[in-house]
């Protein structure tokens, strides 16, 4: 018994939240925002389409599993500080560029970015990994089949 | 793939050849980096001639077991696993022997044991490979943290944690005698000498490159490296003579006679090694000149003729399918070649003339001739008698494995004649070391400055020389006849030595205490994690938080209480802090799970509030969305609670909360209060704000910190959250299973 109001209302606005996040992830050095504050608003665009659609919305909407997330992300901020550390800098240290890219004009580029993908990635995960297992609790079959999934690989484990 | 890792070692061996005629000049090869120069831990090699001759070996076979590894496996998931690990495994010994500071020795040497762990336990579908493995590890690892023990009290009695150094001015009196005692618990945990031999045969559930390598040439000749090392300097030290002869003589006895009872040829083989290991033991750790030169040519010896009898230990497994000797019939007639290596590589070890492995002991015998040990002879007297046993089990492996025994004609089933022929890159491995054997044996000058040169840099006092082949008919002779005339005799009677062996009672051995340990460890473990995680939720909590108020409690009665206090700076900051309150008090006072969480959710959002009047955007943004995500993630969980709180009578354990929940609260108020006044440092916030813009490039002050100047706690961070996450994963999967057990019992 899916609302038809609600469903409107979180298809309307669900791309745009999840532009917001990306939006708070780019600006968020040097405005309010960052990779935590935009993978939380890209969790929440998220915690909507499951309102709506249940974990098997979620699922539909996300095609990528909520481990791979979580170690692209961990991954992606670990190597920035590798990097950082074979450049000769110390551990997690920035380095900062500008370009001059035409029709945009002038882009300030710092290494900390990968980094604050990293945190929006895996601050994503969580969320996602949240929705598909305790969301999916209850309405049976779903989980169910993730679980299957899981325990079907090489190893059984995640 | 085999090659490819072969390549390693195979360039340590070139680079070991390029250094070697400097080295055995007595120029050793010393190279130093600074790692942590505050505990005087430094990554200080040194190549003197005795690791020449460990790097030789450890190199060589380990060159020769890649190549033989390429034969051993049929293709499968792991092999570049297996490779890497063998190919890391070397690097540890290599490193293990070319370390000239005590902590690198350790460290080395537990690389080594967590190499080998992954090796033995390679073919980890199989229990029994898996619960060798962790034997393995558990017998070496507590034997290496007592010998880092010893090695600490070692440095601090020498004021120098340097091993030349150690060695050029042996410390002496005080703890020294215990730092010993620790350090040869190490040891002999290391190279499976008695009490701790057991692990050795355990091992062989490993596959047979690795026995090949860890347990003929490197592994368990790691013990007998730190031994040979420390003795010049430490043997006239109280304990150390009789516990390393007394543990030497022994493993060389109770190896000797188990072996003689083995069925299977690779746990022969495994007991025959704890057997030489003993005798390496003794010669090494005398601390006499003659025996450790005796020590070194022994060690290339057992290096060449063990590593290559496991490789045949191997090949018949591979090719046979089984390693039974009673089982195994007339193979010699169907693999000459192999049956002839084994027969070159045991007759050295049983200590034949012509043979490498005669010359070492013909050296052996003539140090305890000549020795000035009290109790010499009686040494001698055990060496003769442990050797007798090698002569005798070096025979039963020849015979066993490659013997026509006529066992057919007693209707047993057998294997032998019709095995299918190896590849000859198979058999080539051990080849080259019977090859190396045999020349050895006949031209043994070739290895001559080799061996001089490692006795001379482990004890000044060797005098230089050359070994020979033949010294003339002297008393060590007389010996040598002795033993193989003792081992003939041990293999001619060998039916009734079993019969002798079978009844005998056994005793409760070492594996049983090792077994007992495990199991009451692991009982008194549960019974300690049982008292502290008994379940109740409750209590965690109650034990944590009454912990967070009660152990910062004194430095808090000790604060001064800040003097002027600012209530509130703006009308709109008491009205959210009244509702704030107001929502506390539903949450605590709501009878229904979801609407007391939807008070919490409330409290969270008025906190975002007053984080917006203060001014701080960021922290209102991800109080506002953790306050939207925590409600929602309750819910989820709410759906499987009951719909009401439990009802609780008014007794003791509900006040007991209430004073749990009221000091939390009080502690935290006062703290907040106390702690803001207590600054004694300037603030490092006005630096932050400097330095955010220039050094980072970034206006947002709090997310540079948190990508920047404290990235890694950041890092540390979003680690928790995956954590979190795959616990999350973790505890509903482990629910499931339980619930759908439960419905399958109930459905039959």
């Amino acid at each position: 018994m899916r609302s038809l109001v609600l469903r409107t209302g979180v298809a309307s606005v669900f791309h745009t939240t999840l532009v917001f996040s990306l939006f708070l992830l780019f600006a968020g050095h040097n405005a309010p925002g960052g990779g935590f504050v935009g993978g939380l608003v890209a969790g929440a665009a998220l915690v909507l389409r499951y309102l709506d659609g249940g974990s098997a919305g979620v699922g539909d909407t996300v095609r990528v599993e909520a481990p791979a997330l979580l170690g692209a992300g961990l991954t992606l901020a670990g190597l920035t500080g590798v990097i950082s550390l074979l450049t000769g800098s110390a551990f997690l240290e920035s380095a900062k560029a500008t370009f001059e890219v035409p029709v945009l004009g002038e882009v300030h580029a710092s290494s900390s970015l990968p980094f604050d993908i990293g945190v929006y990635l895996v601050v994503v995960g969580l969320v996602l990994m949240v929705l598909r297992t305790l969301g999916a609790e209850g309405e049976d079959g779903d989980d169910d089949a993730l679980v299957a999934e899981v325990d079907a690989r090489p190893g059984g484990t995640l | 793939m085999f090659f490819l890792c072969a390549l390693a070692p195979a360039a340590t061996v070139a680079w070991a050849a390029s250094h070697a005629g400097a080295v055995l000049d007595g120029e050793a090869v010393t190279s130093s980096f600074s790692w942590v120069p505050g505990l005087g831990v430094d990554l200080d090699l040194r190549l003197d001639a005795f690791s020449l001759l460990m790097v030789a070996l450890v190199a060589g076979v380990g060159v020769l077991v890649l190549v033989y590894s390429r034969w051993y496996f049929s293709p499968q998931a792991g092999l570049g696993r297996f490779a890497g690990t063998l190919t890391a495994f070397a690097g540890s010994m290599l490193g293990l022997v070319l370390a000239d500071n005590l902590l690198l020795v350790y460290v080395f040497w537990e690389l080594t044991s967590v190499t080998s762990y992954l090796l033995i336990g390679f073919e980890d579908n199989k229990g029994s490979a898996r619960a060798a493995a962790l034997q393995a590890i558990l017998v070496t690892g507590v034997g290496g943290l007592v010998m880092l023990a010893g090695f600490v009290l070692l440095g601090q009695a020498a004021g120098t944690y340097s091993l030349s150094g150690l060695l050029a001015d042996p410390p002496s009196g005080g703890a020294v005698p215990v730092a010993l005692v620790l350090v040869l618990v190490g040891a002999v945990t290391k190279s499976a000498q008695v009490p701790f031999h057991f692990w050795l045969p355990g091992a062989m559930a490993g596959p047979t490159p690795v026995s090949t390598y860890l347990h003929s040439a490197t592994m368990v000749k790691g013990g007998v490296y730190l031994v040979a090392r420390l003795a010049p300097g430490f043997a006239t030290v109280g304990p150390w003579r009789p516990i390393v002869l007394g543990l030497g003589l022994a493993s060389l006895f109770l190896g000797g006679y188990r072996a003689l009872r083995q069925h299977d040829i690779k746990y022969l083989l495994a007991y025959g090694t704890i057997s030489q290991l003993g005798l390496m033991m003794v010669l090494f750790g005398a601390g006499i000149p003659e025996a450790t030169l005796a020590g070194a040519a022994l060690l290339v010896a057992h290096g060449a003729f063990k590593a290559a009898l496991f490789m045949v230990a191997g090949v018949v497994d591979h090719q046979a399918h089984t390693r039974d000797l009673r089982m195994l019939d007339g193979l010699g007639r169907r693999l000459p070649l192999l049956a002839a290596v084994a027969a070159v590589s045991a007759a050295s070890m049983a200590g034949l003339p012509l043979l490498f492995g005669f010359v070492a002991k013909e050296a052996a015998y003539e140090a305890f001739l000549h020795d000035s040990l009290v109790l010499g002879s009686l040494v001698l007297a055990a060496v003769v008698a442990g050797s007798a046993l090698t002569v005798a089990y070096s025979v039963r492996f020849v015979w066993g494995a490659f013997a026509a025994k006529a066992l057919s004609e007693r209707s047993i089933e057998t294997v032998g004649p019709d095995v299918a022929r190896p590849p000859s890159g198979f058999v080539a491995p051990a080849a080259i070391l019977a090859v190396i054997t045999v020349v050895l044996g006949l031209a043994p000058g070739l290895v001559s400055p080799l061996v001089y040169g490692a006795a001379a840099a482990l004890d000044p006092a060797v005098e230089a020389g050359q070994l020979a082949v033949w010294h003339g008919i002297n008393p060590a002779l007389v010996l040598s006849v002795v033993t193989v005339a003792g081992g003939a005799l041990l293999f001619v009677a060998r039916q009734r030595v079993a019969r002798l062996q079978a009844s005998l009672p056994s005793v409760p051995g070492a594996d049983d205490a090792y077994r007992g340990a495990l199991t009451s460890l692991n009982r008194v473990a549960d019974a300690v994690t049982a008292f502290f995680q008994n379940g109740s939720l409750p209590v965690y909590l109650g034990v944590i938080l009454t912990t967070a108020v009660v152990l910062p409690l004194p430095s808090l009665l000790g604060a001064p209480f800040p003097e002027e206090l600012v209530a509130a700076e703006s009308l709109g900051q008491i009205a959210v802090a009244v509702l704030v309150v107001a929502a506390a008090f539903g949450a605590v006072m709501s009878r229904r799970r979801f609407p007391a969480v939807l008070f919490l959710g409330a409290v969270g959002y008025g906190v975002a509030v007053l984080f917006v009047i203060q001014g701080a955007p960021d922290l209102a943004l991800t109080q506002l969305l953790i306050e939207t995500l925590s409600v929602v993630i309750f819910v989820l969980v709410l759906r499987h609670l009951p719909d009401r709180f439990q009802r609780m009578p008014w007794k003791l354990g509900q006040g007991v909360r209430l004073a749990v929940a009221g000091g939390v609260g009080a502690f935290v108020a006062a703290f907040t209060l106390v702690a803001g006044a207590a600054r004694s440092q300037p603030s490092i916030s006005s630096a932050f704000l400097d330095q955010a813009l220039p050094d980072a490039g970034g206006r947002n002050v709090v997310n540079v910190i948190l990508v920047d100047f404290r990235g890694f706690d950041t890092l540390g961070e979003i680690t928790v959250l995956s954590v979190a996450a795959f616990g999350i994963f973790s505890l509903v999967r482990a629910c499931r299973r339980e619930r759908a057990a439960e419905e399958a019992e109930q459905a039959t």
